[in-house]
């Protein structure tokens, strides 16, 4: 099964993704800011990570941006999970080379749903 | 499929409370006029979290709020808002606000929508003066643009895409093909590419997207979910995507950027390909999800059970403890097995072993309680701002050895007398700024809470460099109450004390931050049921410092054992000073007022322990012959006459009132290693029996 790394400095949002995500199989890893992502993300490769952006070492965008210059995530999905007010962050986190967005609050179902569509 | 969310609502709590605290000491920390971009940055990610996690978990009232709060924080992160004093204050309001709404969600009350309405109105309004014109370009740029090209009277039977990606759009991590199946899903769709701008082959990039695609999605299909799949590449590619009406000619709906495409097409009809739709099933894209149902057992939601956060240090720490007990316990088992006189020494170095495992289990699993006494001194910046603002005072607090730990129980039972306590120092103590000019100290006061650890004990200072406390005026007011004979002469630390007295206050009026009708006596009260007491120096015109000193932990005691006939009563270690012989001629007998006797020229009361607690069968009632252990309780000296010293232990303490009722003189009981029980003597109580 495909596997996930989850980026989140609450720790009831990473829960949650991680949950979710274990329980329709994914295999997650959960990271609690930009740089431990970094860091788990260089140990192994993901075929997906799903991060937050606003967390303190490291902030989502700029954790898209630094995977994205890695050889092994150059086509990876890397999803932000951002706010309806967030549009400029949206933007930011397009340009830095994030492929989309899962906007809060979500429900576990919409969550698994933009997944498996970037999963297949 | 379902997921219980309220299985994170707890670490949701946990999270939201915490993230509060930090937006009150970044608020508290903010100074109006010079934003500092980090402090701003955390306590907007506090809010942010707070926001993100109540939406998701369903408590939309707490979301909406801090919505309106984060939307003003934004602004100030941007600078294009000054950070005032008063928007300060403002934000401050509302994370109390915010927290009493946590609290009720999470205790399950209704929220007081009237006061959040207040706050919001508040909220709203400070947001309309920073004269902020830009609306909200996020929401107006997204209206959503469909229906605008609907003609009115035919029917929709499908949608014509013209998608043509930025060369670049694979590097984001967008596939189209993936964008296509999800499309598949929503109807009969055909695809067909346009090979065109695929360069010579050597001129080839393969990490760049040089196709285009025309695709026909037919079916009854919403607008939206179009919209959605496009959501993400919108900026990275050309899009056009034009309703299909009944017996509409496909080349004629072809606009704009798309003509040119289907010119083209004519032109190169053998460039074309058509991919058939149903590449992928949905049923087959579709991810078979399956949530294990919560168990049963999770279904008793422990209303009221508190948890608590442990450094994974100190888990480890248990857990290393633990294998080691393991060890010694399979070794005493081997050494059991086939036991003779020559295993004798293996086997008392077992226990020995044993013993000293069983010790350091116990030390760690105590210090889990324990917790650093930072959580309650960090809610005091926040008393002391406003205070100071309310009361015209400039105030200084200085946090000393805030990361002393202390069991958790203390740290919840401790806060309500240190507010008390430091109420006081601000009202009371420090003066006017005037007033600390004109007698030469700095204008701003400084009140300091510290806290450290002496012996088994912890002790926390309140302090200040206020006016101090005037004796003369304590001692006329403690007479003018009727609670002192007027020629009675008091030590200076005797004087002071009588502020512990009930209906003792010293302030002119009652002012509605302290005196609240609370006196220090209850504070008193409530630091000798958590097992301390309470102590207060101060010099007139320097300040004050109120001392409390409590015991480490509620729930292991060191204790003395003493015998008195047949009983066995525990002494804390910690009150007992000496235990001696004494000699006849240094007891003196006072008619009516007991027994004294001489230690290095102090008199000391004696109390006979075989006639408080009324105990028959006593070795001696002779005082030469029995001994003296002397022992020391909220300043008060005194010898217990006691049969003999058993030895020292720690004791579990239980209560006596949880099953039994309180008894005067008796902290609680306990159950000794032969499995009889042992009363825990309270000093100070044993003093005023004796005394009655």
């Amino acid at each position: 099964m495909a596997s996930i790394l989850a980026v989140d400095d609450s720790a009831s949002m990473r829960q949650m993704v991680s949950f979710t995500l274990k329980g329709a199989g994914y295999d997650v890893v959960e990271a609690v800011d930009g740089s431990d992502a970094l860091n788990k993300a260089k140990a192994r490769k993901f075929d997906c990570v799903v991060t937050d952006v606003n967390m303190p070492n490291k902030d989502g965008i700029t954790l898209i941006r630094d995977l994205r210059a890695l050889p092994n995530y150059k086509f990876v999905p890397l999803l932000l999970l951002t706010t309806e007010s967030g549009m400029d962050k949206k933007q930011q986190g397009k340009e830095a080379g994030a492929t989309g967005w899962i906007v809060k609050p979500f429900n576990p179902d919409q969550l698994l749903k933009t997944i498996s569509k970037v999963l297949g | 499929m379902s997921i219980d969310m309220a299985q994170f609502h707890q670490v949701f709590f946990e999270e939201s409370f915490e993230g509060l605290d930090i937006m009150e000491s970044g608020l508290l920390n903010l100074s109006p006029g010079e934003p500092d971009s980090e402090a701003i940055n955390s306590i907007f990610r506090a809010a942010h979290s707070i926001k993100g996690g109540s939406g998701t978990f369903g408590f939309t009232e707490i979301s909406d709020f801090t919505h309106v709060m984060e939307t003003l924080m934004d602004e100030m992160r941007d600078g294009r808002r000054q950070i005032t004093q008063a928007a300060v204050n403002l934000l401050l309001g509302s994370v109390d606000c915010l927290r009493e709404m946590l609290f009720a969600v999470k205790e399950g009350q209704a929220i007081d929508a009237e006061r959040v309405a207040e706050h919001k109105h508040a909220l709203d309004l400070e947001q309309q003066k920073s004269g902020s014109s830009q609306q909200d370009k996020s929401l107006s740029a997204h209206e959503p643009l469909s229906n605008q090209a609907h003609q009115s009277d035919s029917k929709v039977i499908g949608w014509h895409i013209a998608f043509s990606p930025h060369t670049d759009l694979l590097k984001t991590g967008n596939d189209p093909v993936r964008m296509f199946r999800e499309l598949s899903v929503l109807g009969e769709l055909e695809v067909t590419a346009d090979f065109r701008g695929v360069p010579d082959f050597y001129q080839l990039d393969p990490e760049e997207c040089h196709l285009s695609w025309n695709l026909v999605l037919k079916g009854d299909i919403d607008r939206a979910p179009i919209d959605e799949a496009f959501a993400w590449v919108e900026d990275d590619c050309d899009l056009a995507i034009q309703p299909l009406y009944q017996a509409d000619d496909l080349s004629l709906l072809v606009p704009g950027a798309e003509n040119q495409v289907s010119a083209n097409r004519a032109q190169h009809p053998a460039a074309e390909h058509v991919v058939q739709a149903g590449v992928s099933k949905p049923a087959e894209i579709s991810t078979p999800v399956v949530i294990k149902e919560k168990a049963p057992g999770d279904e008793a939601k422990n209303k009221g059970s508190t948890s608590i956060r442990v450094d994974t240090s100190k888990i480890d720490t248990l857990i290393n403890m633990v294998g080691e007990l393991v060890i010694t316990q399979s070794m005493l088992s081997l050494i059991g097995e086939h036991f003779d006189m020559s295993k004798q020494d293996q086997l008392k170095n077992g226990l020995a072993q044993l013993e000293r495992h069983t010790r350091e289990l116990q030390e760690s699993v105590m210090n889990i309680r324990m917790m650093p006494i930072n959580s309650v001194f960090s809610r005091f910046s926040r008393l002391v701002h406003d205070l100071s603002n309310k009361l015209g005072k400039k105030i200084d607090l200085k946090l000393i050895g805030e990361h002393t730990e202390v069991d958790k129980t203390v740290v919840e039972l401790i806060s309500d007398p240190l507010v008390h306590l430091v109420r006081n120092s601000l009202d009371h103590g420090i003066e006017m700024p005037d007033e600390r000019v004109a007698v030469g100290k700095p204008e701003t006061g400084t009140v300091t809470l510290e806290a450290y650890h002496r012996g088994g004990n912890i002790v926390i200072e309140v302090s200040d460099d206020g006016k101090g406390l005037d004796k003369d005026r304590l001692r006329a007011k403690a007479i003018e109450k009727g609670l002192l004979d007027e020629d009675a002469i008091l030590t200076d630390k005797q004087t002071f004390e009588l502020i512990f007295m009930p209906g003792f206050s010293t302030a002119e009026q009652l002012t509605d931050i302290s005196g609240r009708g609370v006196g220090m006596d209850v504070v008193r009260r409530n630091i000798q049921a958590l097992g301390g007491n309470i102590e207060i120096i101060s010099e007139l015109g320097k300040g004050s410092t109120i001392s409390i000193h409590l015991p480490l932990t509620l729930a292991i005691l060191d204790g003395q054992s003493i015998a008195v006939g047949d009983e066995t009563y525990i002494v804390p270690l910690g009150s007992i000073i000496e235990s001696l012989h004494i000699k006849e001629e240094r007891i003196n007998r006072v008619a009516d007022k007991g027994e004294t006797f001489l230690l290095r020229s102090e008199y000391l009361p004696i109390i006979r322990m075989h006639e408080i607690f009324k105990v028959p069968n006593v070795k001696t009632t002779k005082l030469s012959e029995g001994l003296l252990v002397v022992v020391e309780g909220q300043g008060v000296r005194c010898g217990l006459f006691v049969d003999d010293l058993l030895g020292q232990q720690q004791v579990v303490i239980k209560s006596l009132e949880a099953n039994y009722r309180r008894i005067e003189g008796v902290s609680g009981a306990t159950i000794l290693g032969d499995g009889s029980v042992a009363l825990i003597l309270d000093i100070p109580g044993l003093v005023r029996l004796a005394n009655q």
